[in-house]
């Protein structure tokens, strides 16, 4: 194994403080020399025993699947995690692959289409016995899949931040459920811009609703503040003006929004149109990273506040480190957003996850996740899985630059997920 | 017997190609195929079903539907129901604020299953409803349309306004209808697990009868009088009118029966997949149907099942293959169609093959057995 591993996994280990420094050295080299020697005895166990369910594992070799939109109207968006899975896996095969084995992919495309996506993941598990799949991206993509995952015992890797509501066996979920993106976020503008009403907007489905029914409960009972205003767009609606004119009657301290795919664009140009900027308004949103900004264009959003846990011009060795990797394999317009690192996140936890069940059986694989003990030092900073399928991350708010990157002007403490929260 | 060979078969002729269609799907298909795939080619016949009913509402009745994603996404959501009530006892939803309901209903803050949902406990309900209330709407849609001789180009583009209003609808009640997710994790009818290997086989074969029994039911349409003058109505809709027929009754006709044709497709499709959506009932889906029944001869309807099973196996092979070319080569599969075979596989057999069999037949005619059977046609003619 190569000594310049690029993401290490780490397991939580504290020296107590009644020991002196010198058994702690002792106890460290020790730890070492067991782990080199373990390490190089385990390197590559036999194929019979981490593979007992026929998944497509031989000596050398391990196949996982990738299942996202290459075509049709959500490419745009899934492009980023495409890439981002292939870098991850790329560098796990250069530090020595999984077990001893190389991860090879079979990528399918979902085609924008819940069926197809279906179709796909069922022909990845039932054909290819795939150990693991990265990929969906919305919602809707994800409950097609989730039938095919739960009846052939798959194993999931969603990036997307989501409504939650959900946790399946079968799923891992690296992107932050609603209540890691609302809560933290809210408390900040409150606390920040003294802010007490409230306008919520969101494109019209799962996502928006769930979001805006946690916040406008947080803003009411929490933050003793007041809702003025709650609506929502048709998915792939342009015409804002009579929200726009709503916005300016009720003159809201904050407009919290989640519109999102092609409606983005033409809400916040009409935004700039109606004289609503960032320099006399809060806009806090929850669904625009660098992807989206890229297409809105940085300077009808300089001033505004996105919540997300990860923005590109995050300032940490791991993460320049990363996105140097990135912009050199799929050059350097490529933006790296929120969704695009937390797809980064899913191999690397499979990884862990397959090495400390030594297996790549879906149900030791998940037994080991359950644990709550695997962490990973990722570009957004350490995440840690926790036993609900869910990671333990932070949250961040970033205020847009008209060059379409972020200044990260707040970073919350680690939140625990929690996708069914009590009382809302 | 000689009616029911006749009209219901089509002859000869119709029995050869039904008797080929069947054993291609009930036989050919489930040998060559194992059940994750043969499963995918059930998705398909699905289809099929939509295509079927565009051959007699396009390519007999004249009338080109772009909504036709309509009405098998009606009898997809009306079997959906049934299925998501079942799947949504008190027992397995207990973990929701209200328990007993659809999931997505709990998640979107509405507390009492809506009215319209009630009667979808019951399965014979169901049942009907997945023929009965497309066929209802084609035909308020229909009478609307016809009644003032709202044809042609004006017509397509209202199907397809109406496939647009539908998705909107779908998508915007979510509370209701689940929204863009759609209707999702189905799991049993009245307990049988459709997830199931040998449940799959078994909806694989009801999927295969109905639509060959589909069919022959438009064979038989078809053969009677009113499919002579669904033919002349096509050709010179005046004359037939100056004739003394009531023209937008046996549109409206043809309409509904397609549409319910479509609805049957939808309801096999929710039973086979687990779940129906959005994405299956808007103008996307619509006009793929109709380019199905291009593809097999938008006047054949054995052609309109070979035509469906290409299309999408060529979906999903070229995609499976290239994973980031395949829509070039699905252009290239539907550009090459047209321009070689612009009456669809059904014109390639009538151009290139039909020739060599009718030789066969002729060989077939000389021989003892034709003479028996020839007093029987000739009559039959006479009679038309």
């Amino acid at each position: 194994m190569s000594s310049k591993k690029p993401m290490v996994p780490s397991t939580d280990s504290c020296a107590s403080a009644g020991l002196s420094m010198r058994k702690v050295a002792l106890a460290v080299a020790g730890t070492l020399l067991f782990a080199a020697a373990g390490s190089a005895l385990a390197a590559t166990p036999p194929t019979s025993q981490v593979n007992t369910t026929h998944l497509a594992v031989t000596d050398n070799e391990i196949i996982v699947g990738q299942l996202h939109s290459s075509t049709g109207t959500m490419a745009i968006s899934e492009t980023g995690s495409i890439e981002a899975e292939r870098l991850a896996i790329d560098q796990i095969n250069a530090s020595g692959g999984v077990l001893g084995r190389k991860i090879k992919i079979i990528q399918e495309d979902g085609a924008s289409d819940w069926p197809t996506f279906a179709e796909k993941a069922k022909k990845l598990l039932e054909e290819n016995h795939v150990a693991a799949i990265f990929g969906c991206w919305t919602s809707a993509s994800r409950k097609a899949v989730l039938p095919v995952l739960e009846r052939d015992n798959g194993l999931l890797y969603y990036p997307t931040f989501y409504e939650g509501l959900e946790q399946s066996k079968n799923v891992i979920y690296t992107g932050q459920e609603a209540t890691q993106q609302v809560f933290a976020g809210l408390d900040w503008v409150a606390k920040t811009k003294h802010a007490k009403t409230f306008y919520l907007i969101g494109s019209d489905y799962i996502w928006p609703r769930t979001t805006m029914k946690l916040a406008r409960k947080y803003i009411e009972t929490v933050l003793h503040g007041k809702v003025v205003g709650e609506e929502y767009a048709a998915l792939g609606s342009t015409g804002f003006g009579s929200t726009i004119n709503k916005i300016r009657l009720k003159k809201p301290d904050v407009i919290y929004a989640a519109v999102v795919g092609g409606s983005n664009v033409s809400w916040f140009k009409q935004l700039k149109a109606a004289g609503i900027t960032g320099k006399n308004h809060t806009l806090l949103t929850l669904s625009v990273t660098e992807d989206e900004v890229k297409g809105i264009g940085g300077e009808n959003l300089t001033g505004f506040y996105s919540a997300m846990k990860y923005f590109q011009s995050l300032d940490t060795p791991r993460n320049k480190e990363f996105v140097k990797q990135f912009k050199a394999k799929f050059g350097a317009d490529a933006p790296i957003g929120d969704v695009t690192q937390a797809a980064y996140e899913g191999p690397w936890i499979w990884k862990a996850a397959v090495e400390k069940a030594g297996s790549f059986d879906t149900d030791k694989v998940v037994k080991a996740e359950e644990t709550g003990s695997i962490s990973i030092d990722a570009p957004e900073g350490m995440v840690y899985l926790e036993s609900n399928h869910h990671l333990k991350t932070r949250l961040r708010i970033g205020e847009w630059r008209s060059d379409g990157q972020a200044d990260i002007v707040y970073t919350s403490d680690y939140i625990m997920p929690n996708p069914f929260p009590k009382g809302y | 017997m000689n009616t029911f060979y006749s009209k219901w078969l089509g002859g000869k002729k119709g029995v050869i190609e039904l008797a080929v269609l069947a054993a291609f799907i009930f036989i050919v298909l489930p040998l060559w195929l194992d059940i994750f795939r043969l499963n995918m080619v059930g998705k398909y016949l699905t289809y099929a079903f939509a295509a079927v009913g565009l051959v007699m509402v396009w390519g007999y009745g004249g009338i080109l539907s772009l909504g036709q994603g309509v009405f098998f996404g009606i009898g997809g959501y009306c079997m959906a129901m049934f299925l998501k009530l079942e799947a949504s006892d008190p027992v397995s939803t207990a973990r929701q604020t209200t328990p007993g309901i659809p999931d997505f209903m709990d998640w979107n803050q509405v507390t009492s299953l809506p009215l319209f949902w009630e009667p979808f406990h019951s399965l014979i309900f169901t049942l009907i409803a997945v023929i009965v209330v497309p066929g209802v709407i084609a035909y308020v849609i229909g009478a609307a349309m016809f009644k003032r001789r709202v044809s042609g180009v004006y017509f397509s583009i209202i199907t397809q306004a109406i496939a647009a209003i539908l998705t909107i609808l779908v998508v915007g009640q979510q509370g209701m209808t689940g929204g863009i997710n759609g209707i999702t994790d189905l799991k049993t009818l009245h307990g049988w697990n459709i997830n199931s290997n040998s449940a799959k086989y078994i909806l694989y074969y009801v999927n295969g009868a109905l639509l060959l029994g589909v069919i022959v039911l438009c064979k038989y349409v078809l053969s009677s009088k009113f499919g002579r003058l669904l033919l002349a109505m096509r050709d010179k809709e005046d004359r037939v009118r100056f004739s003394g027929y009531d023209v937008a009754n046996f549109k409206i006709f043809t309409f509904s029966l397609g549409a319910a044709i479509s609805a049957i497709g939808g309801a096999m499709f929710t039973l086979q997949v687990g779940f129906m959506s959005p994405s299956l009932i808007g103008i996307v889906p619509s006009i793929e149907m109709v380019i199905f029944a291009a593809i097999g001869g938008r006047m054949s309807l054995v052609g309109a099942v070979y035509g469906t099973w290409l299309v999408n196996y060529g979906k999903t092979a070229f995609s499976e293959s290239f994973p980031s070319l395949w829509l070039f080569l699905m252009g290239a599969l539907f550009i090459g169609v047209v321009m070689l075979f612009p009456n669809g596989l059904a014109g390639l057999y009538n151009s290139y093959l039909k020739e060599r069999l009718e030789k066969l037949v002729l060989k077939f005619k000389q021989s003892g057995l034709f003479k028996k059977l020839n007093p029987v046609k000739t009559e039959l003619q006479n009679e038309q």
